[in-house]
């Protein structure tokens, strides 16, 4: 349980640290480190250098824009649980937050980190999908960014290229004032690696008809899933709708099958989870006051 | 390569190989084996320590990544040699560890909690041990310690009236009352 050998540098800029990593095929990044490093103590992962991003200025901060809060990727996914900016605007993303390891793991863990590594089970990636947040990336060629349904390509798998780091996330905002959100998932044991998990926002108009929605699962298959649920926009989210748009959207999803949950108790539990979410996030968004802000 | 560290209030220098882990180099450079090691791939939590006080796993951590920050160890808690910090105690008095494996990191989980919520729930505790395994006392006493240290704790830092006059004490009222 001792990593093998390698160099450790600390660049003092993004661009400094995009170059190194564009020049040097066996070098890897390392920010918050909880799970590179088990996968170096294994032996897993053999990097010959390692560059330390952690600190870099660029990469650090939570900010708000029109329209969207901007998560730089080396914030503490402890950090994030508990800022009032993503608390109040991307109420999503604090929900998933406790899930995600154990306190300790959390202090160190980076949210961008999470995103990086692209487990398909991982909730951060999970909260991306459905929201439609867009990846930030720096490159050796400057800044650029896609949406994360394109960025996730299966189990621990992303379109990032050589020379590429993981600069912020980019999580829409609605503007909408009666917002609620909920989440599911089913693991071995509490913030172990989930099964299935699912998250839904809705928004809800002054009548109690939604607005706006957003479901996604994670676990199921080998990456996040944004699920269609549009069809519920102008209804009330009534039991007999939600599941039937959750059975119309999540029947045929395609699930994979291991030790723990074969494809077919995922594919079960998913819409289960799926009616779950959106029913606590319908009750979330309709204690919200009509006329007061979010 | 060289690496400064600051670790219970101390600098300490040491000249650290970077894949050598805080974990490692907390035991073998600096000799302090308070600090267990268990897993080594941060699933057990028996490495626990304060970085900037809040609890992280010192086998996830490399020591050259490790400087800036102030480190406590076990060894940093308890007021002076011999003695015990409130939390070290109240683990003694409720039979919160057995082994003794884990119980350097779930008291300095422990501390970290206290030192932000006075009033934890039981499940605020469960939630803080969460990242720390004990394969003997079946978590009970511990979640009972770390509450008895949070009653001592809240009770000790509460001012006290002194309306008995200046020899309450000497007549065996009892100022501070534990639970």
């Amino acid at each position: 349980m001792k990593p093998a050998p390698f160099d450790y540098v600390r660049p003092d800029s993004l661009g400094e640290a995009c170059r190194l990593l564009a020049g040097d095929e066996d070098a890897r990044l390392i920010a918050g480190g909880q799970t590179l490093v088990p996968m170096l103590a294994m032996r897993l992962a053999r990097p010959a250098k390692l560059i330390d991003i952690l600190r870099l200025p660029e990469l650090a901060g939570i900010r708000e824009e029109a329209g969207a809060v901007i998560v730089g990727a080396t914030t503490r996914q402890a950090q994030a649980e508990r800022d009032p900016v993503i608390r109040a605007s991307v109420p999503m993303l604090a929900r998933v937050l406790p899930w995600v390891g154990h306190p300790p793991t959390r202090n160190r863990g980076t949210v961008g980190g999470s995103i990086a590594n692209a487990d398909p089970s991982a909730e951060i990636p999970l909260v991306a999908v459905t929201l439609g947040a867009d990846i930030m990336l720096a490159t050796t060629d400057g800044p650029t960014s896609m949406p994360a349904d394109d960025f996730f390509i299966g189990p621990m798998l992303t379109t990032i290229g050589q020379g590429e780091c993981v600069s912020a996330i980019r999580f829409p905002v609605w503007p909408h004032r009666r917002i609620g959100v909920g989440f599911f998932e089913i693991s071995a044991r509490r913030s172990d690696f989930a099964f299935v998990a699912a998250a839904a926002q809705v928004a809800l108009d002054d009548e109690g008809r939604c607005i706006e929605v957003a479901l996604g699962v994670g676990g199921v298959g080998d990456r996040p899933l944004r699920l269609d649920v549009s069809s519920l926009v102008g209804m009330e989210l009534d039991a007999t709708s939600v599941a039937e748009a959750v059975s119309a959207a999540a029947g045929e999803l395609d699930a994979t099958s291991d030790l723990h949950a074969s494809a077919a108790y995922r594919r079960r539990v998913a819409s289960v989870l799926c009616i779950r979410a959106l029913e606590q996030a319908r009750v979330d968004a309709s204690v919200k006051s009509r006329e007061g802000a979010r | 390569m060289k690496v400064d560290l600051r670790i219970n209030g101390a600098n300490r220098s040491a000249d650290i190989e970077p894949r050598k882990t805080l974990l490692d180099a907390l035991r073998e450079n600096f000799l302090l084996n308070g600090t267990h090691a268990g897993c080594e791939h941060g699933v057990c939590g028996a490495c626990t320590v304060l970085v900037d006080g809040e609890p992280v796993r010192s086998c996830l951590m490399f020591a050259v990544q490790a400087d800036g920050y102030e480190i406590t160890t076990i060894e940093g808690l308890a007021p002076a040699p011999g003695e015990l910090s409130v939390i070290q105690d109240a683990f003694c008095e409720t039979h919160g560890l057995q082994c003794g494996y884990c119980t350097p990191g779930m008291i300095l989980s422990a501390h970290a909690l206290l030192q932000h919520t006075v009033t934890p729930t039981r499940e605020d505790i469960v939630e803080a041990i969460s990242g720390n395994i004990c394969r003997c006392t079946g978590y009970g006493q511990i979640i009972e310690a770390v509450q008895f240290a949070a009653d001592r704790l809240r009770i000790a830092n509460t001012p006290q009236p002194h309306h008995d006059g200046p020899h309450a004490h000497a007549e065996g009222k009892p100022v501070v009352e534990a639970k």
